[in-house]
């Protein structure tokens, strides 16, 4: 029946945008983007079934703790409050994990086992930082190339709004304005567009060496970001087609093609 | 021996290679495979396609392939080969001492064979170091601060039993600490890639050369600053190499970072065989010309000295290898088939 299959197509796809907006804390990109959720499916009573899987059986516990969390909210903030089961699959500790969500435990119960010390909040603080300086780069970067220092540097947030191309995929402005609304909570649009994180107003003088700053963070997450993709792309056994044929990649790796993952296909070359 | 498309001879050192044994054989348990298989993963995701190795060759490769793979088509004239225990993932361990030594006395000019310990082992990690020392005079050590050990899920540089192991191995002239601070392979509760220890065992220990295997990648800014300010700390090039292929231009932003903040002196190439074979390598770097805008925002220059510094000239100064006399050593030992 076709208002059957609205619904669901209007479910689904409110799924996958919540899961999507749940980053990979490290490198500030989208889970669904990164290949990490297998599977998100919803079942004819509603429920909501999520397989989740990293680049490595490694993976710090701390980040997939953090994960976890966010794409717990994520499907628990879903608008028919649905029942759900979340799995975390071949990850060293997945049966910990899997078993503690099963029986509703919180992270830090399930967790607590493997001694996490850190102050969760504290690290997602710092993640919160890089997040926001990669981002600022990338507008920064690409407004130089037509804008003069000085222009640059007396925007404001108002202006850099305007500077928004019309939607598109790659809004890099947009996940920047994202980020200082995060960093200032109902700060007004007469603000100066570009700050250094820790507040201070960047004259000319200051732009080399603040730009050098946001490149070395980029360039760890960059590390990252490049590992994570390469890894899970050897691991998710996805075949790379180059003129339409498997690559020798796939034959040495025996891969198969994937069954059928709902969802839009997360690879990029 | 590098023989540039120029003609001129290049020494090499290869400051990070593995003769392992990671088949299912060996394997104790699950994360035994998981290990495995998570070198694979980046051999597989790093490799240019036509340097991809089978699965079970890159499992277990043979003694004879490690010996071709440096130094007959490869183009190490000698290779540092680091070992690592893991004996809760491998029957035997994943690549220990008395392996790297046996396959190094068939190739005495070839190998330098550097030990390993786990100072929480305590008054045993003292023994062994004394043991490493008699029986295989090792010049250096790898170390893995992310090792599980029993309820330990990790250790610090600066531990008080650290400190005592790193006092023996001064006393004992093994002057060369390498030390694992890249991708994390096992995990860790905390930051898995803080560096920040290497200051304080640095700083503490001016008679230890103290290498940053991966250059703390993805902890780069951190490694860099603690390489600024203390003499005696060096960055292998191992894992940040491979990108020169996939990714030029980012590999140009980091090697723009490592000798604007480190120096030409001190960097190491590592090849960390098998996950990467060094031909590839050391003819890509060889090659590598920094982007002129990269090369103008750090004002640094990667100039034929500086690859060729890189390349093996400052390992063999820590290492005390003299090159003529290593030359001369390779060249009177028995014919090597010529690469194809």
């Amino acid at each position: 029946m076709s208002t059957v299959a609205t619904l669901d197509g209007g479910r689904q796809g409110e799924l996958w945008r919540r899961l999507r907006a749940v980053t990979d804390p490290e490198l500030d990109e989208s889970i669904v983007d990164m290949g990490f959720v297998e599977r998100a499916d919803i079942l004819a009573d509603g429920t909501v079934v999520v397989d989740f899987r990293l680049p490595t059986y490694w993976c710090s516990p701390n980040f997939v703790f953090l994960m976890l969390e966010d794409v717990r909210a994520a499907v628990e903030g879903l608008s028919w409050a649905p029942a759900h089961r979340l799995t975390l699959h071949d990850h060293m500790f997945a049966e910990d994990v899997n078993a503690g969500l099963a029986a509703g435990r919180s992270f830090p119960e399930i967790f607590g086992a493997l001694a996490v010390e850190d102050d969760l909040s504290a690290l997602r603080a710092k993640f919160r930082e890089k997040a926001f300086k990669r981002r600022q780069e990338t507008v920064l970067l690409d407004l130089r190339r037509t804008l003069t220092d000085a222009t640059l540097l007396t925007m404001d947030l108002a202006a850099l709004a305007a500077a928004r191309p019309s939607a598109g995929p790659d809004d890099a402005i947009g996940r920047y304005l994202e980020a200082v609304a995060l960093r200032w909570p109902g700060c007004g649009t007469d603000a100066p567009a570009f700050r250094s994180y820790e507040g201070a107003v960047l004259g000319p003088a200051d732009l080399d060496g603040h730009l050098a700053d946001l490149r070395a963070v980029r360039i760890n997450m960059e590390f990252s970001g490049a590992l994570c993709r390469g890894l899970k792309g050897t691991r998710y056994k996805e075949v790379e087609m180059v003129d339409g044929e498997p690559t020798l990649v796939d034959f040495i790796l025996d891969r198969v093609p994937p069954r059928g993952c709902a969802g839009p296909s997360a690879h990029t070359a | 021996m590098y023989i540039t498309p120029e003609g001129k001879e290049i020494f090499v050192v290869d400051g990070h290679t593995h003769f392992w044994d990671g088949s299912p054989e060996n394997q104790r348990n699950v994360h035994g495979k998981q290990f495995i298989e998570c070198f694979y993963g980046y051999h597989t995701a790093l490799s240019p396609k036509e340097q991809l190795w089978p699965k079970e060759k890159f499992e277990k490769y043979s003694a004879d392939d490690l010996y071709r793979d440096l130094f007959v088509d490869g183009p190490d004239d000698v290779a540092i080969v680091q070992s690592t225990y893991l004996k809760d993932f491998y029957k035997n361990g994943f690549n220990t001492i008395e392996r790297n030594a046996a396959v190094a006395a068939r190739y005495p000019e070839r190998f330098i064979v550097n030990g390993a310990f786990d100072p929480r082992d305590g008054e045993k990690a003292l023994e062994y170091i004394h043991f490493m020392k008699e029986t295989y005079d090792i010049k250096g050590v790898k170390m893995y601060t992310a090792e599980w050990n029993g309820a330990s899920k990790g250790w610090k540089l600066d531990d008080p039993d650290a400190y005592r192991c790193f006092e023996l191995c001064e006393k004992l002239g093994i002057r060369n600490i390498h030390v694992h601070k890249g991708p994390t392979i096992i995990p860790l509760n905390k930051d898995a890639f803080d560096v920040h220890d290497v200051d304080h065992a640095a700083t503490d220990f001016q008679g230890l050369n103290w290498i940053v295997e991966h250059c703390g990648l993805p902890r780069l800014d951190d490694f860099c600053w603690i390489a600024v300010q203390e003499t005696n700390v060096y960055g292998g090039l191992a894992v940040a190499l491979p990108f020169i292929h996939s990714r030029p231009r980012y590999f140009a932003e980091v090697i723009a970072e490592l000798l604007f903040w480190v120096g030409p002196d001190k960097l190491l190439f590592g090849s960390d065989y098998g996950i990467w074979t060094p031909r590839w390598l050391v003819e890509k770097f060889w090659a590598f010309e920094l982007p002129e805008d990269i090369a103008r925002e750090r004002g640094v220059q990667l100039t034929p000295e500086i690859k060729e510094k890189i390349l093996g000239l400052n390992a063999a100064r820590i290492y005390d290898i003299d090159v003529a006399a290593k030359k001369a050593a390779i060249a009177a030992g028995p014919m090597l088939a010529a690469a194809e």
